[in-house]
């Protein structure tokens, strides 16, 4: 696999995380005299933050959710625009705290860990789910 | 005939506290002012405990230690955020938005009573923003913003409205009225309202009802303005911005008192940094400079002295360099040793328009176009990342800065401050 620098981004376009975007690698050594025709800079908040007046991020904080992938330290993306369906991942709050699970809608509504070693958490009648929004993205920096 | 509505948030700052709060939410809090000072606003837990709106701390500590009534000190970086993402999210749903405080605005929603009820228009709103953004909010619907600030708080009054009152029905306008303690009137406030008491004219619907002349003759035109608008006669227009800032105070009170002289200048130059700023932003030039400072007047049993003086400019400035140099010049020249200073700010006014000043006659620098540069360049730098680039003056070690012992983390703006979920 090839691995293209992407090039730097300037101060003035910090808040806007604009990596340009090359639809062509550029093999090392012998750049081909075709490329060079860049096409719009990528903004990664577009592709994760559609809705910036609704999307919250969240530091996750425990492994209940290691079984799809979501561990501790890793930033998740949550828009509250969106109508929670079953089999979302969201962010609610449970006994006064911030919780990441998916949402089952059937048989019941429940909150279902991805840990064999948590139990999925059941809302009697009467107690009411406290959704805070829906999982979009997750941010993870890689160790090194 | 125009249509306006006001959306104006639910214990703004509180809401904005609990929104990260889920263990929270039933119990009683309020957000301190500055320094810890005051009540600025109140969930209704919080209010049915009798904490009034602007109570200071020493007043309600009993209530605060009897009830475990939770206190947070004021975290407007929190604070501007979430109003920009409900103030983003009101301008998807209005043709026209006016943004009359960091927690109300104005729609205008003129024709849009032919797309179906009012009310029902409404009522979106309120579930759109409270789902989208987690702030609950009300909104009154009238003619005029006087009506529809009325039925805004009617809307938050009563809560059989769930938080939406359609007030463009004069009937209805003059039920609304006639409960109304003239007081309340957008406008109003508490001085005129005694006085119009007294003069038999109690509620709001007596002001409606009151001779606009008359009005006018023992009172003013402004009020005579809301005598009309509570009859349905739009007199200030959607969109009325403000004039001109006359003035630029930057003033706060102090974490521990300041006692030495080197101190209240880094205090000083650091309020100065600020107004200059803000000067700047305005376009403006400052004619005159004012410093001020103040002992604390409640504490009767310390020595007390209160000063402040002025200066004219002979050539109006907004460079940050010449007016801390002129403000500690002034400072010199009231500064006393001995005192327990709880107070100081600085203040800025004769404005003149930046790109009509003219150099003075005995002045011996140029008008001086790199200064405009300088200091353009250091509020851009500011603006990626505050306080980035200070003056030496402002001092490293800000001891004497304000109170804030139970500020929230800044949830929304700061990578190290995310909530955490588990």
């Amino acid at each position: 696999m090839n691995v293209t620098l992407l090039g730097s981004v300037d101060a003035d376009t910090l808040s806007k995380v604009a990596i340009p975007l090359y639809s062509e690698s550029v093999p090392c050594g012998f750049p081909s005299p075709a490329s060079g025709y860049e096409d719009t800079r990528l903004d990664l908040n577009e592709l994760c933050i559609p809705r910036p007046s609704s999307t919250y991020m969240v530091r996750c904080d425990g492994d209940s959710m290691n079984g799809i992938g979501i561990y501790a330290g890793d930033i998740l993306v949550v828009d509250r625009s969106i109508k929670p369906k079953h089999g979302d991942t969201v962010v609610a709050a449970v006994d006064g705290a911030f919780t990441v699970k998916t949402l089952a809608l059937k048989p019941r509504v429940r909150l279902l860990p991805q840990n064999r070693q948590y139990a999925p958490i059941e809302f009697k009648d009467g107690s009411e789910l406290q959704l805070f929004g829906v999982v979009t993205h997750l941010v993870r920096t890689m160790q090194r | 005939m125009p249509i306006y509505a006001l959306c104006d948030m639910n214990s703004f700052y509180v809401s904005a506290e609990l929104l990260f709060r889920p263990d929270l939410v039933d119990k009683p809090c309020i957000v301190l002012s500055n320094n810890d000072g005051c009540a600025v606003a109140r969930n209704p837990s919080a209010k049915s405990l009798g904490i009034k709106m602007g109570a200071p701390r020493f007043e309600i500590e009993e209530v605060i230690q009897e009830h475990g009534v939770i206190t947070f000190s004021s975290n407007y970086t929190l604070y501007a955020d979430i109003s920009n993402r409900v103030m983003t999210t009101l301008e998807r749903l209005a043709p026209s938005v006016f943004i009359y405080s960091i927690d109300e605005a104005f729609l205008d929603l003129s024709g849009m009573e032919n797309l179906g009820p009012l009310e029902r228009y409404g009522r979106s709103v309120v579930d759109t923003v409270r789902r989208d953004v987690g702030i609950p909010c009300c909104i009154g619907i009238s003619n005029t913003k006087t009506l529809a600030k009325l039925a805004n708080q009617g809307a938050k009054k009563y809560p059989k409205t769930g938080g939406v009152v359609d007030l463009t029905d004069p009937q209805r306008q003059r039920r609304l009225m006639a409960i109304t303690d003239v007081g309340d009137v957008w406008g109003v406030g508490r001085r005129i309202g005694k006085r119009l008491k007294e003069l038999g004219v109690s509620s709001a619907l007596d002001l409606a009802d009151a001779n606009p002349a008359w009005i006018r003759k023992h009172f003013s035109v402004v009020l005579e303005r809301t005598v009309r608008e509570l009859n349905g006669i739009a007199c200030i227009p959607f969109d009325d911005t403000p004039p001109n800032k006359k003035q630029i105070v930057v003033s706060r009170s102090f974490g521990q008192r300041i006692t030495k002289l080197s101190d209240m200048r880094q205090a000083i130059s650091s309020y100065m940094t600020k107004a200059a700023e803000k000067l700047r932003n305005e376009g403006m030039n400052a004619g005159v400079v004012t410093v001020f400072f103040r002992t604390n007047v409640f504490n009767q049993n310390q020595p007390q002295y209160s000063n402040s003086v002025s200066r004219t400019l002979t050539q109006p400035s907004s460079d940050t360099r010449v007016l801390i140099s002129i403000a500690n010049e002034l400072l010199s020249s009231i500064w006393k040793n001995g005192y327990a200073f709880m107070k100081a700010g600085v203040m800025l006014s004769d404005f003149y328009d930046k790109s009509i000043s003219q150099q003075g006659l005995f002045d011996i620098e140029p008008v001086d176009g790199r200064s405009t540069k300088l200091m353009a360049t250091l509020d851009k730098i500011n603006r990626q990342k505050k306080g980035q680039l200070t003056f030496a003056r402002d001092g490293i070690s800000q001891n004497w800065q304000m109170k804030r012992e139970n500020l929230s983390p800044c949830y929304t703006t700061r990578w190290s401050d995310l909530p955490k979920v588990r």
